[in-house]
């Protein structure tokens, strides 16, 4: 396999997810913005959000107010902000096209249709409910892509390739929207733990649609512990850090034994995986959720370029 | 100009039904008001979906055009077939031993069959070639010939396209979508496949690798990239014969072999279908700008440790102006007549025949030597005054630009239009294959000129495409 076609792959990978998670992000900045009017202003929760998934920036240098249609505007249409779901769903499909020849036919249908009619959205027709319909698509689109993926592509290296990107992407996501609670509560530490705190979660919780699956594996009422226990450490938890990370092992030991060697990308993925284990969030809240979640992301990034080194990415 | 009408492929000049067509006639009468609106709409919603596209020069990015695609499919009796495939496989075969010849003793100049000064001071011909010996001395290993039908039994060649001749993927998913649309036709008659295209391309780029490459030869596609107007078919060919499918960037030369960056480093390639022109090829030997190329491919191929395919330096047989030569260059080669027709071309340059030529541009086609696309391209019957004195003005400046031909009537096939079916005219491109053997696709990409009346069916000039079927006995 050309180290550009596995390239192409793991990226294809990340920008569907991507794609799928900046409008989670977008969800639950939107929702707190309607919801959480005790807790700051509309354009407060949208800020914060917009931090966590680190777009804040590119939009103050645009915009000098966050109202909802100019940050939903920028999270999902605007070319000039490349993590925009707009951009993120052209990048896959520009990475596709150059693999096509390594995608199933239904896995390039199903980028090529989703960019197609993404294409043909008007953006100022999306207000109101359309807004959260679009939401709900994009995730589908996402949802489409791996099932079509899952379903009917060859579990070899490329099949890895995708599948480390996919994981290597959500976990930095899922870090990202964590570390959101920890923007949106930094001006008001003293509230940690009251009820505001509590809705604050819940909107995170349903970020990663972990609001309903919480109650399975707790029994309990939201409460901030569980749910960082949920979202970092968890392995049955689909989007958590733990179980991405290990995921990401598995797959990574795949490659091993497709090439019959060890490379450099183990040692980072070894490094991510001393991170998660044997911790529990009470050190974790020891250490420093927002400290934590930063040292996580770092990690995560080295091994991106740990493979991209080992397999020849260019 | 000529009164005459075009040749009607379906009817006869009582109107009754050709053979071909009986089957045909039968089955669209049968079809209800809508049925073909509401194919035409399946077939275009069917490649959009799979991304049958073209690029769009000069359009935003993510603009990709559809070339439109006509649901009746143009029919060739076994007999035709094998009358037209005979003529291309004689013509192929002079062509390459034409550029054999010319790269090495060069015999058809010395025998003043073809003028010296037409083939070595001409930009198609390519010195770094002489002496070089390619596989099995093919040079031009994928064809596309168009050819132009004016009667029952009258065929002209257009042009031989040796270079690296596109639309192939268009005949093969045309004929998908057929499958998909009219499966019940397929019942009927016997189709003879075209399937096999790409088994066949892999059967002929294995049967050209060097000789030092091992059993199984290691095949790629070249491609220019993404934004290349015809990727979707260099992305479809390397699915379809299961070839990697590389751009410069993904290869290099390393002690006079090629090789591809891989995941587990490099791998040696043994024979490219390359879809980057000459000039591209590699910056140390041909254009030192080029981006797309592969720095040392060109020494890899001399050292004969690669095979290109088709080989550098295949215009010069393919050159409008020694067009004109082919028949000559048959009998040379091949001591026999030609058995497709040139269509006569007028050279400017000579005074006389320029003279005739600007007496009658309104029954003449223009044409830029290098031209392609339809563009640059006068058609006497179809045009103005003032286009005409344009021309005239053109073909005085530069008389040596321009080849000159008389308009063919071209022959019609029954296309669905808005107002219904009608006829329109229609062009055809075989695709050939030449390695071991000369293996030619029945069938082909048609091209239609879906304006009333109009001449010209390149995608570039409103010109769409039909499904090509050669029944079998």
């Amino acid at each position: 396999m050309l180290g550009r076609t596995a390239q192409n792959l793991f990226w294809l990978s990340r920008y569907i997810e991507r794609a799928e998670n900046m409008a989670r992000m977008f969800e639950v900045g939107y929702r707190m913005s309607l919801t959480s009017r005790r807790e700051g202003s509309a354009s407060e929760h949208l800020i914060s959000m917009m931090q966590a998934a680190e777009v804040e920036e590119g939009f103050s240098r645009k915009h000098k107010q966050a109202d909802v249609n100019a940050v939903a505007h920028y999270m999902i249409f605007d070319e000039e902000n490349p993590s925009s779901v707009r951009s993120c769903l052209l990048a896959a499909r520009t990475n596709a096209r150059s693999v096509r020849t390594a995608l199933t036919i239904e896995m390039w249908e199903s980028i090529n249709a989703a960019w197609l009619e993404f294409a043909e959205i008007r953006p100022r027709d999306v207000t109101g409910a359309r807004l959260q319909e679009l939401l709900g698509w994009i995730k589908q689109v996402s949802h489409t892509y791996r099932g079509a993926l899952l379903s009917t592509f060859l579990r070899d290296a490329g099949y890895a390739f995708s599948q480390i990107g996919n994981f290597v992407e959500r976990a930095d996501n899922t870090a990202r929207i964590l570390d959101m609670k920890y923007y949106v509560l930094l001006p008001r530490a003293t509230l940690v733990g009251g009820d505001v705190d509590i809705q604050q979660w819940t909107m995170i919780l349903r970020a990663a649609s972990a609001h309903r699956s919480y109650r399975h594996v707790y029994h309990d009422r939201y409460k901030a512990w569980n749910i960082a226990d949920y979202l970092i450490l968890r392995p049955e938890m689909p989007r958590s850090l733990g179980f991405c990370v290990s995921w990401i092992n598995r797959t990574i030991d795949m490659l091993e034994e497709i090439y019959g060697a060890r490379t450099a990308g183990h040692d980072a993925a070894d490094a991510v995986t001393e991170l998660l284990e044997g911790t529990t969030v009470d050190r974790i809240f020891e250490y420093g959720l927002h400290e934590f979640l930063t040292e996580f992301i770092n990690r995560n990034n080295r091994m991106t370029d740990a493979l991209a080194e080992s397999y020849n990415f260019y | 100009m000529s009164v005459t009408p075009p040749f009607d492929e379906m009817h006869n000049a009582d109107g009754s039904i050709r053979d071909p067509y009986l089957i045909l006639d039968e089955w669209l009468k049968e079809q209800p008001p809508q049925a073909l609106s509401l194919m035409r709409s399946d077939a275009e919603s069917l490649f959009r979906r799979l991304g049958i596209t073209f690029a769009v020069y000069g359009s935003n990015e993510g603009t990709e055009k559809l070339i439109p695609f006509d649901i009746i499919p143009r029919i060739i009796s076994a007999k035709e077939w094998r009358r037209l495939s005979k003529g291309i496989e004689q013509r192929v075969r002079a062509l390459n031993a034409f550029l054999h010849d010319i790269y090495h003793r060069q015999e058809i100049l010395k025998a003043g069959r073809v003028p010296e000064r037409l083939i070595l001071n001409n930009s198609a011909f390519c010195p770094e070639m002489m002496g070089l010996d390619p596989a099995r001395g093919v040079y031009s290993h994928i064809i596309g010939v168009d050819i132009v039908r004016v009667g029952p039994d009258d065929f002209y060649v257009l042009e031989d396209n040796l270079r690296t001749p596109s639309g192939v993927s268009y005949m093969l998913e045309n004929r998908e979508a057929m499958l998909q649309l009219a499966p019940e036709l397929f019942q009927r008659l016997k189709v003879a496949p075209v399937e096999t295209y790409p088994e066949t391309l892999r059967r002929t780029m294995e049967s050209v690798a060097p000789a030092n490459a091992p059993g199984s030869p290691n095949l790629v596609v070249l491609t220019p990239g993404i934004h290349n107007s015809a990727y979707f078919e260099h992305s479809f060919l390397a699915d379809q014969m299961g070839a990697e499918l590389c751009e410069g960037q993904d290869l290099f030369v390393e002690n006079g072999k090629v090789y591809m960056r891989t995941t587990t480093g490099p791998e040696r390639v043994d024979v490219i279908y390359r879809r980057i022109d000459d000039d591209f090829l590699d910056p140390l030997t041909f254009r030192p700008d080029s981006m797309l190329g592969v720095p040392g491919l060109f020494d890899a191929y001399r050292a004969g440790n690669v095979t290109l395919v088709n080989a550098p330096g295949t215009g010069i047989a393919d050159d409008k102006a020694v067009y004109t030569y082919v028949p000559q260059i048959i009998e040379f080669y091949l001591g026999e007549k030609a058995l497709l027709k040139n269509v006569p071309t007028y050279n400017c340059t000579n005074d006389e025949e320029r003279a005739y030529v600007l007496e009658h541009l309104e029954e003449l086609v223009v044409k830029e030597v290098h031209g392609s696309g339809g563009y640059g391209m006068l058609v006497g019957p179809a045009s103005t005054r003032q286009m005409r004195e344009e021309f005239r003005k053109k073909i005085l400046a530069r008389p040596d630009n321009y080849i000159v031909q008389p308009t063919l009537a071209l022959s019609t096939c029954p296309t669905f239009v808005d107002r219904g079916i009608a006829p329109r005219h229609v062009d055809l491109r075989p695709y050939v294959l030449v390695g071991d053997d000369v293996r030619i696709t029945p069938g082909g990409l048609t091209r239609v000129a879906l304006k009333k009346g109009s001449l010209v069916v390149n995608s570039s000039q409103g010109g769409g495409t039909k499904d090509t079927w050669v029944l079998e006995d």
